[in-house]
C-alpha cells in the first residue's frame, strides 16, 4: 500500500535484463522483462510465431521447443534462464528451403488439422526420435536396462504431454513412426 | 441436379496450406502485428450475480506501462443489440461469474496481466442460481431450437402405445456440460484507422463478424473488415463473435492504438461458449421382435439469462428410427450460468447418446443383435416429415461395418469376456447428420499471366476447406489444382456462410462451382482471349438454394467400438473404434478421413473424460484448465479408423457431397458406453464414463 491516501498497489518499474538469445542459428540482442516467458520472447519481440500459446500453463505442448535439443514448454521457461542456451523452434526444423522429414511425414500423413498444436508436435517428435535413439526408457518401456524401440506404444505415450483437439493423434503418430523407424 | 466431373475430386491432395502450418509460417489471429500496438488482458467477475458497484481503476494506472483501465463507467458505448453476450462493459450487471467487468491496456502483457490480476473491483452481491435439474420451477418451453426447429413433435398416441407395447425401456440419460477447448484461444487483434475498423480474429466465419461488430459500433459493413487466413480449431466456439472480439475494438478505440486480446484458457471456460448439460428420458415401445411402437424422447437443458441458446438435443430422433407413435420435446432453465452455444453436432452428439444408448437397451431387453436391431426399424421416408430421403445407406453401414469390425458371432452375454486384468466388450451405435446448405457467394478470376484466382469469405478451421475447394475449382475449371489460387478468411472476400453445421463445402463449394462456370462461359464467348487486366465472373447461390427440391437430406453412419475395462480399478481404456460412414461423395480421402477419426477421436474424449463440473456455491465451472478438463490424449487413442460407403445422391449439391466435420462425433459415446454394458454388464447412462461410475458396481 502507498502511504498518500491511495489504497492501490504500489509497482517499481519492470526489472528488465539484456541478454543474448540464440534461436535457430541466429543471435538476437533482446531486453527483456524478467517476468516474461520464452514463449511471449519468440512471438511478441522476435516475431517467432511458429511456437504457440495454447493454454500458458505447461498443459498443451503447443509451445514445445528445443533447448540443446531438448524438448521444453517455452510457456513454462523465462527467457531470461536461457541466454547461454541454443534454441531451436519449428521455423529452424527446416534446412535450406526443404522440409525436415518430419515436417514431410506429417504432411504426407494428414498429421495436422488447424495446425495449432502442429510445431509443437513437430518439436516433440524430432525431439522423441532422439530420446529413443539414445535410450531414454519411458513409463512404458518394458525393459529399462535395455535399448528402446520405437514402437507405437512408446509414440503415444512420448507425445502425450502435446494435446490435439482436432484428433489427429493416429495420423501422429504414423507420422512419427515413418521417420523414427 | 448433375454433378461436375471430377477428376480432382475424389483424389487425396495434400493440404495445400501444409507447408505453411509446418513450418511456422501460418498466421493465426494474435500473431498480427500492428504498429504501436498494446495488449488488453481482461478481468473477470468474481460473482455470479449482482452489480459492480466500483472499479478501483486509478489505482492500476499508477503501474508503470498501464495505458487504461476501461469497465462500464468509462467504456465507449455500442449500439444496444439484441445480443447480450456482445454488449460487454456497457452496464453494472452481472449475469454469470466470469463475465468480463472490465479490460486493462498495457504497453506488455506483463504489464497487462499483472495490473489485471491487481484490479480491485466491489460488488453487491445476489443469490445465484445455477443448477441445472429436470423438475427446475423455472423449466420453460422455448419458441424454437437451435438454428430454427419446432420445440415439440409429436405423431400418433405415444403415451397411449407405450402402455401396450410387450418391451419397454424407460431410462433416463445425461450428459455434462463440455467445452470445445480448440487449442488456439480466443484471439482479436483490433486497429481503427481513417478506413475503419479491421480485425484479425480466430473466426469461423469473417463475414458473420463483419455483419455482427459493424452495427455495434454504427458502422456500415464496408468499413470493417475481418481478417483471419488460419484458425486453430473452433468447433462451433468460434461460429459467432464472443465478447473477446468486441473487447479488442472497444479497448483499441480507447486508447486510440491497435490493442491485441486474447482470452486465456482459464477465462475461455467462462467467455467463450460451451455445450449445455442435458438430462433426457427416453422412452421406446417395442414388440418382442424390437420392432418400435413409440419413441418419446425429452430433453432438458440450461441457458444463460442474458442470451437464450436452445439445443437441438433431441431433434435428431424425429428421422433416425420408424414407429407410428412419437413424441420429442425440449425445455429449458435460464441460470445465472455463462451462454452456451453450438459445439460440434450440437443437438446430436448428445441426443444420439441417449437414443443410441436406450437402442442399446432394448436390444438386450428383447434378446436381439443391435445391429439387426436398427436394421429392423429403418424408415422408408422421413418418418415425421413424410419425405424421401435423397439417399440414406445407415443399413449398408451397419452391415459393412459390422463385417469389417468383426462383429458376427458376437456373444451377447455381459461380463463374460476377460484379458488379462481387462473385461472386453463390443458396442455399436448409429452416427446421423443433417445435410445443411446456405447461401454464399463467390468469384473467379482468370489472370493474364496465366492461372485462376478464386476468392469467397469462406473459414478453413482445419477442416481441409481451402484445399478441397481448391479440387473443386480445379475440376469446374477443367485445370489441374496447381493452376488454382483459392483465397479464403477474411470478409473482403466475397461473403460466405459460417464454418458450421457441416456445411462448408456444400455451401463455398456450390458457389465456387458456379463462379467457375460462369468464367468458363465468359472465356468461352471470348474464344479464351483474357484481357490484360484479367476476366472475372461472380455469383450469388441464394436463388439456387431456394430452388432446392424437398427432401430429407442427412449423412449417416455407424461406430463399432471395443473396450477393456480394469477389473480393479474401473478404468475404460478404447482399444478399437471403427467408424463407417455414407456422406455422399468423398471429395478428398486423406482430409475426409482426418475429419471422421477426428471426430470420432473427440466422441472418445466426451465419453471418458470430459466434464466441467459446475461448482454450485461459487457458481462458475470448476475445472478450468485443461489439468482438469481432460481431453483425449494421445496415449488414449490407439486404433481409430473410419471407411466410407460409396454414395451417389444427386438431389444434394453440384459436388454431390455431405458435410462430414461433425458425424464423426455423433454417436460414438454410445458405441462406447454400450461396448463398457457388454464388457461389464454395468450401463453408464451418465457421461463421462467414470472410474467412479463402475468401480463399487460389482465390476
Amino acid at each position: 500500500m502507498n502511504g498518500e491516501g491511495n489504497s492501490g498497489p504500489v509497482f517499481a518499474d519492470p526489472i528488465t535484463a539484456d541478454i543474448m538469445l540464440s534461436v535457430n542459428g541466429d543471435e538476437h540482442s533482446v531486453a527483456v522483462d524478467t517476468r516474461e516467458t520464452l514463449l511471449d520472447t519468440l512471438r511478441e519481440h522476435l516475431d517467432l510465431i511458429g511456437a504457440k500459446k495454447g493454454c500458458d500453463h505447461g498443459q498443451c505442448g503447443a509451445c514445445t521447443v528445443l533447448v540443446d535439443g531438448r524438448r521444453v514448454k517455452s510457456c513454462l521457461t523465462l527467457t531470461v534462464t536461457v541466454d547461454d542456451r541454443e534454441i531451436t523452434t519449428v521455423e529452424g526444423l527446416a534446412a535450406d528451403g526443404a522440409l525436415h522429414p518430419m515436417q514431410a511425414a506429417f504432411v504426407e500423413r494428414d498429421a495436422f488439422q488447424c495446425g495449432y498444436c502442429t510445431p509443437g508436435q513437430l518439436c516433440s517428435a524430432v525431439a522423441v526420435v532422439r530420446e529413443v535413439a539414445d535410450g531414454w526408457p519411458s513409463a512404458v518401456t518394458p525393459d529399462v536396462s535395455g535399448p528402446v524401440s520405437l514402437d507405437d506404444d512408446e509414440i503415444r505415450e512420448r507425445m502425450s504431454g502435446n494435446l490435439c483437439r482436432c484428433g489427429a493423434y493416429v495420423n501422429i503418430v504414423a507420422a512419427i513412426r515413418q521417420v523414427g523407424a | 441436379m448433375t454433378t461436375v466431373a471430377a477428376p480432382y475430386a475424389g483424389t487425396a491432395l495434400d493440404r495445400v496450406d501444409g507447408p505453411e502450418k509446418v513450418t511456422g509460417r501460418a498466421r493465426y489471429a494474435y500473431e498480427h502485428a500492428p504498429d504501436d500496438l498494446a495488449y488488453a488482458v481482461v478481468v473477470q467477475s468474481t460473482i455470479a450475480r449482482g452489480e459492480v458497484r466500483a472499479v478501483d481503476a486509478d489505482s492500476v494506472l499508477q503501474l508503470p506501462g498501464i495505458i487504461a483501465t476501461i469497465w462500464h463507467e468509462n467504456a465507449p458505448r455500442v449500439a444496444p443489440i439484441e445480443d447480450a453476450e456482445l454488449t460487454v462493459l456497457q452496464s453494472p450487471r452481472v449475469a454469470y461469474r466470469g463475465q468480463v467487468v472490465a479490460v486493462v491496456v498495457a504497453e506488455t502483457i506483463e504489464s497487462a496481466t499483472e495490473a489485471a490480476r491487481l484490479l480491485r473491483v466491489d460488488y453487491q452481491v445476489e443469490p445465484h442460481d445455477v443448477e441445472l435439474r429436470a423438475d427446475h420451477p423455472g423449466m420453460y418451453r422455448p419458441d424454437h431450437v437451435n438454428p430454427d426447429y419446432a420445440t415439440d413433435s409429436e405423431l400418433g398416441d405415444p403415451e397411449a402405445a407405450l402402455g401396450y407395447a410387450p418391451v419397454v425401456v424407460d431410462a433416463t440419460y445425461s450428459t455434462p456440460a463440455q467445452h470445445h477447448n480448440p487449442i488456439e484461444p480466443h484471439a482479436t487483434v483490433a486497429l481503427w484507422d481513417a478506413d475503419g475498423l479491421t480485425l484479425y480474429d480466430s473466426t469461423q466465419s469473417a463475414s458473420a463478424v463483419r455483419a455482427t461488430i459493424a452495427p455495434l459500433f454504427g458502422l456500415p459493413q464496408e468499413r470493417v473488415r475481418v481478417v483471419s487466413p488460419y484458425v486453430g480449431g473452433g468447433f462451433g466456439s468460434k461460429g459467432a463473435p464472443h465478447a473477446q472480439v468486441v473487447l479488442a475494438a472497444l479497448a483499441a478505440k480507447q486508447v486510440g492504438r491497435p490493442v491485441k486480446l486474447a482470452a486465456t484458457r482459464r477465462q475461455m471456460f467462462a467467455v467463450t461458449g460451451y455445450r449445455t448439460p442435458t438430462v433426457q428420458r427416453v422412452r421406446l415401445g417395442a414388440d418382442e421382435d424390437g420392432r418400435l411402437s413409440a419413441i418419446v424422447h425429452e430433453a432438458f437443458e440450461q441457458t444463460a439469462t442474458v442470451k437464450e441458446f436452445a439445443e437441438q438435443t433431441t431433434v435428431v430422433t424425429r428421422m433416425m428410427y420408424a414407429a407410428p407413435h412419437r413424441r420429442t420435446s425440449h425445455r429449458l432453465v435460464r441460470l445465472d450460468v455463462p451462454v452456451p452455444t453450438w459445439m460440434r453436432a450440437p443437438g446430436e452428439t448428445p441426443g444420439m447418446f441417449a437414443l443410441e444408448s436406450a437402442m442399446d437397451e432394448l436390444a438386450v431387453a428383447c434378446g436381439i443383435d443391435p445391429v439387426e436391431l436398427r436394421v429392423r426399424n429403418e424408415p422408408t421416408v422421413d418418418p415425421e416429415r413424410g419425405l424421401p430421403f435423397s439417399s440414406r445407406n445407415l443399413v449398408a453401414c451397419l452391415r459393412e461395418g459390422a463385417a469389417r469390425f468383426g462383429w458376427a458371432g458376437r456373444d451377447p452375454e455381459p461380463g463374460v469376456r476377460r484379458r488379462g486384468r481387462m473385461l472386453i466388450g463390443t458396442g455399436v451405435a448409429s452416427s446421423t447428420y443433417p445435410v445443411y446448405r446456405l447461401p454464399s457467394e463467390a468469384t473467379a478470376r482468370a489472370e493474364p499471366g496465366g492461372g485462376f484466382t478464386v476468392r469467397i469469405a469462406a473459414a478453413d478451421i482445419g477442416t481441409g476447406a481451402r484445399t478441397v475447394l481448391t479440387q473443386i475449382a480445379a475440376d469446374a475449371l477443367g485445370v489441374p489444382p496447381a493452376q488454382v489460387r483459392m483465397e479464403v478468411g477474411d470478409s473482403a472476400l466475397p461473403r460466405a456462410s459460417v464454418a458450421g453445421g457441416s456445411s462448408g463445402t456444400a455451401s463455398w463449394g456450390t458457389a465456387v462451382v458456379r463462379a467457375c462456370e460462369a468464367l468458363t462461359d465468359a472465356l468461352h464467348r471470348r474464344a479464351g482471349d483474357v484481357p490484360p487486366g484479367g476476366l472475372e465472373a461472380s455469383v450469388d447461390t441464394a436463388e439456387e438454394l431456394r430452388a432446392q427440391r424437398p427432401f430429407s437430406r442427412h449423412a449417416y453412419g455407424a461406430q463399432f467400438a471395443e473396450v477393456g475395462v480394469d477389473v480393479d480399478t474401473g478404468e475404460v481404456r478404447v482399444l478399437r473404434l471403427l467408424g463407417a460412414f455414407a456422406a455422399g461423395r468423398i471429395i478428398n480421402p486423406k482430409t475426409a478421413r482426418s475429419q471422421f477419426i477426428g471426430g470420432m477421436t473427440m466422441g472418445l474424449s466426451m465419453a471418458l473424460f470430459e466434464e466441467s463440473v459446475m461448482d454450485v456455491e461459487f457458481g462458475d465451472y470448476l475445472n478450468r484448465d485443461l489439468a482438469q478438463y481432460h481431453v483425449a490424449a494421445c496415449a488414449d487413442v490407439r486404433d481409430v479408423d473410419a471407411f466410407w460407403i460409396e454414395e451417389e445422391d444427386p438431389d444434394l449439391n453440384p459436388m454431390g457431397s455431405k458435410g462430414i466435420g461433425e458425424i464423426g462425433i455423433v454417436g460414438t459415446a454410445a458405441a462406447v458406453a454400450n461396448a463398457v454394458h457388454h464388457a461389464t454388464g454395468l450401463r453408464v447412462r451418465d457421461l463421462p464414463i467414470r472410474l467412479d461410475r463402475l468401480i463399487g458396481r460389482a465390476v
